[in-house]
């Protein structure tokens, strides 16, 4: 076995025994992703230098006896949304082609504190827009276990790293299923933690009432793991968290015997793949055997969050990246005029998707139309809020399939964004809500990909959310990887 | 002199007014406040609109901003908001200013503004939070912006805090429109929250223009009018906007709503290109800051901090006895000419001589020396009771006065180091007396035929002859006596 | 409802430069997204405040305390052009 194959547990645990050290687990890491990057491209950025730097300096500390925690000498990836002091930072953009930030985000000042080791950056749709990383100005990223596939999106090169092993967890960010719906096809674990737990500060916005930055590991545990090193208060960004942070892992072991856990009505029937509801609704018995008490819920917003989303998300992206104009940074276009010049540089450097939504969100600002669509929007926003915090009185926590589908082919919804935009239809609500919410993997379908099922909570209930994670995970008892891998399993 | 516009119209005018606060830092990121020497030093992720960074507001601006609310009667919000206003501008770096739009932090005020000694009340519609923009440096051939090749772009002001205040359209006169920038202005600085310097554009003004025939009651077309950097550029700017506005309807051409600008050296307003659209600035609640809320106990702690501001203080004054126009020059001077007035005046010396010593010479001097005022009120209260009870003449208090600012000691070891007592000694007296009128016999000859005012004459020459020490009241009495 | 957009205008207003042809698949595509959302046009929100900050925190300030700046070459290093300490554009006249 490759030591690339290692939860962070284990890995965490080795080095601590001195049995690995945090080189040869880099080493590892590269060596996989030698293996499966020429047919992956989960990767824009491979920072090989920086990571045998700082891999390095970790073995320094535990030949010392002195590591810096949980973190120490493990090797993540970082979407290419999140800045990267002197690394290139994309977005996966030809506007932002050769941009070397000259600061780190608050998550890569704090993984670099724990100690972790940064492998690169990881490949996206442009400026996280999309479900299937093909909007990614360099080219998509495709499923590990099955190449013809999209892996998901939009941080869809996270999920894929994290699946084959060419790093041990990735960051994503998850403005409207961002991080669950590829983890889900990718078959990892992954969590879009409670709005304001994990700071925004140098993560490259995209809909900033919506966004939030979380992990992508390969078991619960994991992802606790890198969520407890990532989340805390940050003076740089006025939405963090100021109250006390749940702890993720504190109820792993507690099992969901006693609990009441609520099924969305909604998030079910047409559109939904028969072997994703078929896998779902298994694990639903499982829980039951478990002891928790299954509660069917309606939230009847869940059937207009997905609409409401795509005029609230495109609308903040409209302003906020309205600072791509080709003057302090990024790619410009020539213009006799610098208002020529922003013009042909914004329509130049924006791909399809990204120029569709800056257009939506001017439009449902615009003057007459704010009060239909934005505003509006905005008051639906508190109508999903309140529908969920009643659904919260009956229960503790909700579940869902994390995504209607499994892994789609290339190409497949491309010419239909709003088809696409659907494969994010059991995540939206959560992101509107800022609730948290995370996938665990229940398995394979009957083609050999993965299905994801959902756990949300209530605000700041991350200890609730993992705990029936936790048993998700060893209900269903998921340990394959994908072929390209060459581990056996 | 008081300029109306034409007969059988009115003009109805709002000013909105842009402070820069003296903060330490900027408003929404840690950035030092500069004066700006070097381009592009005071500059971070988040005033150069850096992918990823985020604004986090400062507390101090917060405060400032309710004092100005509270210093001109506004209400202050419990809660408001920051919202993004859009547009694209080579100098603005997000492309998106963050702004207040719908709930300001004050609003609903007024500032009494005296004009010709009327008091006018104009209404302040709303005070509100924004930071301001970069600066563009536009080079080419003549440094026209006509013929600009190029634009250099320094982002040190980017993000410096700024108070916009928007006042109703109580404004009839050009006058009235300088008085209340002039009156504005003071307040701010009075505040100590803004450096506002029209010349370095710590404040900046810009009006808001229409007319209307007298009688009328709805509101005609509204121009806004900007470039204006003095107080009397500003009131010509809107003098000239007027008769402009009278000139077109009379002719019985229309107004187009547009922002036009002053040109000082060609005194006229020029409309400037605008591209159609480019006002709808598609404001929404900025996700990235959060609601403030000033609850009534951080209301009063800020309203504690509130000074005297200048009417209160000018009301004081006039109670006191001062002069009227003395009264509002005093108001308006700097906090140290004040204390010297309210030390003396503390310390027995009459308000109205106070005040005129500290608005005439003491001023006088501070500005021709370019040097603070070197006297504290204990030594203009010795000086104005040395004038009251003739120790010195009137016009040897000057002289004492110059002796005492070039910190020479106190005004009474002045007056004898410099042998300006008055003289006390009648004998002495009465012999310049006598030797002035021994030596002027053409002119007392002259006084005894009727020619009354020769005695000013001979006044002035016992004051020569006694260097000025003489009391003149003395002197007229013994000459009274002498030529009777 | 049908969704009537001056997609010209709108891409004028978000400085894209975009052909005729482009524009014309924007409104069409715009129009199917909006068309969606008519339902939630329809929903009934009356009395229902906005939501802006998911978990309604207030007061989140920094007190008045000057930080560290970037370095100049740094971030002038990354403008497509730069001069003397500026950033350099082509001439920007339309103020607004």
């Amino acid at each position: 076995m490759s030591y690339a194959d290692l939860t962070i547990a284990a890995a965490a645990s080795e080095l601590r025994a001195g049995t690995i050290t945090a080189t040869e687990l880099l080493e590892a890491v590269f060596e996989r992703a030698s293996l499966t990057e020429a047919e992956l491209h989960a990767y824009l950025t491979l920072d090989a230098a920086r990571a045998r730097t700082a891999a390095g300096q970790a073995d320094v500390r535990f030949a010392a006896g002195t590591p810096l925690g949980p973190l120490d000498g493990i090797p993540i990836a970082l979407k290419d949304n999140m800045c990267t002091r002197g690394v290139e930072t994309t977005c996966a953009s030809q506007i932002l082609a050769g941009y070397h930030p000259p600061y780190d985000a608050t998550v890569v000042s704090r993984l670099k504190a724990g100690g972790a080791v940064i492998t690169g950056k990881t490949n996206l749709d442009e400026f996280a827009m999309g479900s299937s990383t093909e909007n990614s100005a360099y080219g998509p990223t495709r499923n590990p276990w099955n190449p013809e596939r999209v892996p998901g999106g939009s941080s869809g090169g996270s999920a894929a790293a994290v699946a084959v092993g060419s790093a041990l967890a990735a960051l994503g960010s998850d403005t409207g299923g961002s991080i669950r719906q590829p983890a889900s096809l990718c078959g990892v674990v992954g969590v879009k933690p409670t709005y304001g737990l994990v700071s925004r500060y140098g993560l490259i916005a995209f809909g900033s009432s919506l966004d939030q930055i979380g992990p992508f590991t390969r078991t619960v545990e994991d992802a606790a793991t890198v969520l407890g090193v990532i989340a805390g208060h940050d003076p740089l960004d006025a939405t963090s968290w100021r109250g006390d942070y749940p702890d993720a892992g504190s109820m792993f072991e507690t099992g969901v015997a006693g609990m009441r856990i609520g099924v969305i009505r909604q998030l079910d029937g047409e559109g939904y793949e028969p072997e994703v509801t078929a896998m779902s609704r298994a694990m639903l018995d499982r829980l039951t055997d478990a002891g928790a008490e299954i509660v069917e819920v309606s939230i009847p917003t869940c059937d207009v969050a997905l609409s409401t989303y795509y005029l609230i998300a495109p609308a903040e992206a409209s302003a906020n990246l309205a600072r791509f104009d080709g003057i302090r940074y990024g790619l410009r276009a020539d213009g006799s005029t610098a208002e020529e010049m922003m013009a042909r540089t914004r329509a130049e450097g924006f791909g399809p998707e990204v120029t569709r939504r800056i257009l939506l969100g001017t439009y449902a600002l615009s003057a007459g139309y704010y009060d239909a669509f934005y505003g509006q929007a905005q008051k639906v926003r508190t109508l999903v809020k309140q529908e969920f915090a009643a659904a919260y009185e009956k229960v503790d926590a909700l579940v869902s399939p994390t995504s209607p589908t499994v892994a789609f082919e290339l190409e497949a919804k491309t010419a239909d964004p709003l088809s696409m935009y659907l494969s994010d239809v059991c995540n939206i609500p959560a992101n509107l809500a800022g609730h948290p919410a995370m996938t665990v993997p229940l398995g394979l379908d009957s083609q050999g990909l993965p299905v994801g099922f959902q756990v949300m909570a209530p605000a700041l209930g991350e200890a609730t959310m993992f705990r029936v994670a936790a048993e998700v995970e060893r209900q269903a008892g998921f340990v394959a990887r994908p072929a390209m891998t060459g581990v056996e399993s | 002199m008081t300029w109306s516009p034409p007969p059988g119209w009115e003009a109805v005018m709002g000013i909105e007014v842009h402070v820069e606060l003296r903060t330490q830092s900027k408003m929404f990121c840690g950035c030092r406040v500069g004066f700006g020497e070097e381009p592009n030093i005071d500059i971070c992720p988040t005033c150069l609109g850096l992918p990823g960074a985020m604004p986090v507001a400062n507390v101090q601006a917060i405060e400032w901003i309710s004092l100005i609310g509270l210093a001109l009667n506004c209400t202050i919000s419990e809660q408001s908001v920051f919202h993004r206003k859009n547009y694209f501008y080579a100098d603005l770096p997000k492309n998106y200013q963050i702004s207040q739009f719908d709930i300001p932090v004050c609003h609903d005020g007024w500032l009494d503004v005296d004009v010709d000694g009327e008091t006018v009340r104009i209404g302040i519609e709303r005070a509100h939070q924004e930071e301001d923009t970069g600066k563009s440096t536009h080079i080419g051939e003549g440094g026209r912006i006509h013929s600009a090749t190029q634009t250099l772009l320094d982002f040190n002001r980017s993000g410096v805090p700024l108070v916009e205040i928007v006042s109703r359209p109580d404004i009839r006169t050009p006058v009235q429109a300088k008085a209340y920038a002039q009156q504005l202005r003071a307040v701010v600085a009075e505040l100590g929250v803004s450096d506002a310097r029209l010349e370095e554009g710590s404040i900046r003004f810009d009006a808001n223009v229409s007319v209307r025939p007298s009688g009328e009651t709805e509101l005609g077309t509204k121009v806004e009018i900007k470039n204006m950097n003095s107080f009397r550029s500003l009131e010509h700017a809107v003098s000239f906007e007027i008769l402009r506005q009278v000139d077109e309807l009379e002719a019985g051409g229309t107004l187009v709503q547009e922002t036009r600008h002053w040109d000082e050296e060609a005194g006229v307003t020029h409309g400037m290109r605008t591209k159609e659209g480019s006002s709808d600035y598609r404001y929404f609640t900025e996700p990235d800051l959060t609601p403030i809320v000033i609850d009534a106990e951080w209301r009063n702690r800020i309203a504690e901090r509130l000074p005297e501001l200048p009417a209160t203080r000018r009301a004081r004054y006039l109670d006191a006895g001062v002069d009227p126009q003395v009264a509002q020059v005093l108001a308006e001077s700097i906090a140290d000419l004040r204390a010297i007035y309210d030390e003396s005046v503390a310390l027995g010396s009459e308000p109205r001589v106070a005040a005129h010593w500290v608005t005439g010479e003491i001023t006088g001097w501070t500005r021709r020396e370019d040097a603070p005022a070197r006297i504290t009120g204990r030594q203009l209260a010795e000086l104005t009771a040395m004038v009251a009870d003739g120790t010195v003449s009137a016009s040897a208090a000057k002289d004492v006065l110059d002796g005492v600012l070039k910190g020479e000691g106190d005004p009474r070891s002045v007056a004898e180091s410099r042998d300006l007592l008055q003289m006390t000694d009648s004998g002495a007296l009465e012999a310049a007396v006598d030797d002035v009128l021994a030596a002027n016999a053409d002119a007392v000859e002259r006084y005894r035929n009727g020619e009354q005012k020769v005695v000013g004459f001979l006044v002035g020459q016992v004051m020569r002859a006694t260097q000025g020490k003489a009391d003149p009241r003395a002197v007229n009495e013994l000459l009274a006596s002498k030529l009777a | 409802m049908p969704i009537d957009i001056d997609i010209a205008h709108v891409a004028r207003l978000a400085r894209l430069d975009l052909s005729t042809a482009d524009l014309e698949t924007y409104r069409h595509q715009l129009g199917v997204i909006l068309e969606h959302a008519a339902r939630v046009q329809a929903l009934d929100t009356a009395g229902v405040e906005p939501t802006a900050h998911p978990l309604g925190m207030t007061n989140t300030f920094r007190p008045d305390e000057v930080r560290p700046s970037l370095d100049r070459d740094e971030v002038l290093s990354q403008a497509p052009e730069a001069r003397d300490g500026y950033f350099v554009v082509p001439p920007a006249l339309d103020q607004g």
